[in-house]
C-alpha cells in the first residue's frame, strides 16, 4: 500500500483528499446540527443597544480574562451561583464570554444581585466595598462618555451573523439606547423600548443622570446577565444533556 | 528500491530505501506501544456505545447508560434535599421567628446563614455585617426597616427600593428644591438634628431649627426624631449616620437625599435560605425581639 501510493501521484492525491476530508467532516458536519444543542426556552432576547455597548466594553477591557460566564452543572457552582448556564443563554453572544479562568467570581447570573450604586462604587474602587478584592479599578469609565453613534451598525453586524434584530430595533437603536439609559426620568419612549426588549433594566445606572458614560452601559449589561430565562417554568428533564 | 538487508553494525534490517548510497534502518514502533494504541481505539468504540458521543441530524447518540451531566446534578441536588429534610421540613412549616426560638433549628440556620451571607450580602454590608459607607451596619441595634427577625426576613425577601412589586419603599423629598426649604433653613434644621446627639455648635441655629423640624421632618422621622421604621426613616437622635455625620454631609442629605437600594432576594435564594440568612443577620449583634 505504502509503496503503491508513494509511487503514483494521482493515487496519492486521492488518498490525501480522502484523509483530509474525514478530518474536515468531523469538524464541520456537527456545526450543521448545532441548533439542536440549544435548549428551547422562553425569555431569551437579543441585547438592547445599551447592553450591547456595555458588552463591547466588557470585551474591550478583557473582563473575560478573570471572570467566566459559565455556571457548570456541579453542586458547588449551583449553590453559589444559581442554575447552571444554558446554551440558549449565550446563543446571541458573538463572541460568547464563557471564559476559561476565574480569578474573580463567575458573572453568568450577576444581574440583579447587587445594586447599581454598588456596581458603580465597586468599579471605581473595588476595595471600597470588598476589602479583599484584587480587581483593578475602572474609575475612568465613570468619566468617559459613551460613544454610541454606531449603535445601529453594531446591531446590523450582529444580524449578519444570525442575531434576530428586527428592522425596527435597528432603526430605533439610538432612541432605545437613550430611553434605557435615562429610564422613567427621561423623555424616551419607555413603553416602545420595553415592548422591543423584555425585562431590560432601566435607569440611570452610574448615579449621574446628567450624562451617559461607559459605566452606565457596562452596568446595564451586568444587571441583565442571566436574568432572562424563567427557570420556574422550565422542565428540568427536557433540557438535560 | 534497494533490497531489504541486515545491517552488519546494528544487526537491524534496513527499510529498503536508499539515497545516494545512504540506507535507512528500520525502527518499528515498540510492540507494547502499538498494542496500547490498538486497545485505546477499541476503548473509544466502547466509550461511544456507553456514553453520549456522536451528533446526529436531530440530536445525538445518548449511550446505553443514559449519562447526562445535568441529570447527575439533578440527582445530586435531589439527594441533598432529601438528606436535609430532617430540618428543612420544619423550616418550611415554621415562621422565621418560630425557627429562631428552636435551639436545634437555630444551629442549622446559623451554619447555612453564615455561608449565604458571605456570598450574597457581605459585598455590600461587609464581613459579619460590619457595614460600609452608605451600606448599613447589620451588627448594631439601629434598624432602618425594623430589627425583628420577621422584619429582616421581609426586607431580604423583597428588598428596599428594588424592582420587586412588594419592595420596601420610602423616599425623602429633595428639601433643597426651590419651593421647599431655603439654604439657611436647611442649615438651621441641620444644627437642630446635630443637637439631638449633642453635636451642635450653634445653639441659636438649633433653636430656630426646632420649628422647621416639627413642621417638615417629624411626620416621617418622628416627633423626637426617634425614626419610623414603617417608612424606613432613620432615627436621627443617635450617633449612627449612613451618609456621614458632618454638617455638610447632613445638609447635602437634606437638600438632595441619596437613597440606597437593596435587591429583592425572593426568587434568587429559596425560602429556606432566606430564613437561614435572616436568622444569621438577626444574630449579628442587634436583633430585636
Amino acid at each position: 500500500m505504502q509503496s503503491l501510493l508513494e509511487r503514483n501521484a494521482i493515487l496519492l492525491s486521492i488518498a490525501i483528499l480522502i484523509t483530509v476530508s474525514i478530518g474536515g467532516l468531523v469538524q464541520i458536519v456537527p456545526l450543521y446540527t448545532i441548533e439542536n444543542t440549544i435548549e428551547k426556552v422562553d425569555g431569551m432576547r437579543p441585547y438592547t443597544p445599551l447592553e450591547q455597548a456595555g458588552r463591547n466594553i466588557y470585551i474591550r477591557e478583557g473582563c473575560y480574562l478573570c471572570h467566566s460566564q459559565m455556571i457548570r452543572p456541579f453542586r458547588d457552582e449551583a449553590e453559589r451561583y444559581g442554575h447552571y448556564s444554558l446554551a440558549a443563554e449565550s446563543m446571541y453572544d458573538h463572541p460568547f464570554q464563557w471564559g476559561s479562568k476565574r480569578t474573580g467570581p463567575d458573572l453568568a447570573r450577576v444581574g440583579g444581585k447587587y445594586s447599581n450604586e454598588w456596581h458603580t462604587e465597586h468599579m471605581i474602587n473595588p476595595r471600597a466595598v470588598v476589602p479583599e478584592s484584587i480587581m483593578p479599578g475602572y474609575s475612568f469609565m465613570a468619566e468617559t462618555l459613551l460613544g454610541f453613534d454606531d449603535a445601529a451598525e453594531h446591531l446590523k453586524t450582529l444580524r449578519a451573523v444570525g442575531v434576530p434584530y428586527s428592522d425596527e430595533q435597528i432603526a430605533r437603536a439610538i432612541d432605545d439606547l437613550n430611553a434605557q439609559a435615562t429610564g422613567e426620568d427621561g423623555d424616551g419612549d419607555i413603553e416602545g423600548f420595553q415592548s422591543r426588549y423584555a425585562k431590560a433594566p432601566l435607569g440611570d445606572f452610574d448615579g449621574d443622570p446628567t450624562r451617559l458614560t461607559e459605566m452606565d452601559a457596562l452596568i446595564a449589561y451586568l444587571q441583565m446577565l442571566g436574568t432572562l430565562v424563567d427557570f420556574s417554568s422550565l422542565d428540568a428533564k427536557a433540557i438535560e444533556r | 528500491m534497494a533490497e531489504i538487508e541486515k545491517d552488519a553494525v546494528s544487526g537491524r534490517e534496513t527499510t529498503g530505501h536508499e539515497w545516494d548510497g545512504i540506507k535507512e534502518l528500520n525502527t518499528p514502533l515498540p510492540r507494547w506501544w502499538l498494542y496500547t494504541f490498538y486497545v485505546c481505539i477499541l476503548w473509544s468504540v466502547g466509550y461511544w456505545i456507553v456514553y453520549p458521543a456522536w451528533p446526529t441530524l436531530s440530536g445525538y447518540t445518548k449511550g446505553v447508560i443514559g449519562y447526562s451531566s445535568r441529570g447527575e446534578l439533578r440527582k445530586e441536588l435531589a439527594a441533598r434535599d432529601k438528606s436535609r429534610t430532617v430540618w428543612t421540613d420544619r423550616f418550611s412549616a415554621l415562621s422565621v421567628g418560630g425557627i429562631a426560638k428552636d435551639s436545634e433549628l437555630l444551629n442549622y440556620a446559623m451554619a447555612g446563614g453564615r455561608v449565604i451571607f458571605a456570598e450574597n450580602c457581605a459585598p455590600c454590608h461587609g464581613a459579619s455585617g460590619s457595614g460600609n459607607a452608605s451600606y448599613p451596619v447589620l451588627a448594631d441595634d439601629d434598624w432602618l426597616w425594623g430589627g425583628t427577625v420577621g422584619d429582616i426576613y421581609t426586607t431580604i425577601n423583597y428588598g428596599i427600593r428594588s424592582t420587586h412589586d412588594d419592595t420596601r419603599l420610602g423616599e425623602m423629598p429633595n428639601f433643597g428644591d426651590e419651593d421647599m426649604l431655603a439654604k439657611a433653613q436647611i442649615s438651621d434644621v441641620t444644627e437642630y438634628v446635630l443637637s439631638l446627639s449633642g453635636n451642635s455648635s450653634d445653639r441659636d441655629a438649633a433653636m430656630r431649627g426646632t420649628e422647621i423640624f416639627a413642621e417638615e421632618c417629624s411626620s416621617c422621622h418622628g416627633e423626637s426624631a426617634e425614626g419610623v421604621q414603617d417608612m424606613g426613616a432613620p432615627r436621627l437622635s443617635d450617633g449612627i449616620w449612613l451618609y456621614g455625620n458632618s454638617k455638610e454631609k447632613i445638609m447635602s442629605q437634606i437638600s438632595t437625599p441619596k437613597h440606597g437600594s437593596m435587591p429583592a432576594w425572593n426568587g434568587r435564594l429559596d425560602d429556606i435560605s432566606i430564613k437561614q440568612v435572616s436568622i444569621y443577620v438577626h444574630s449579628l449583634g442587634g436583633g430585636q425581639q
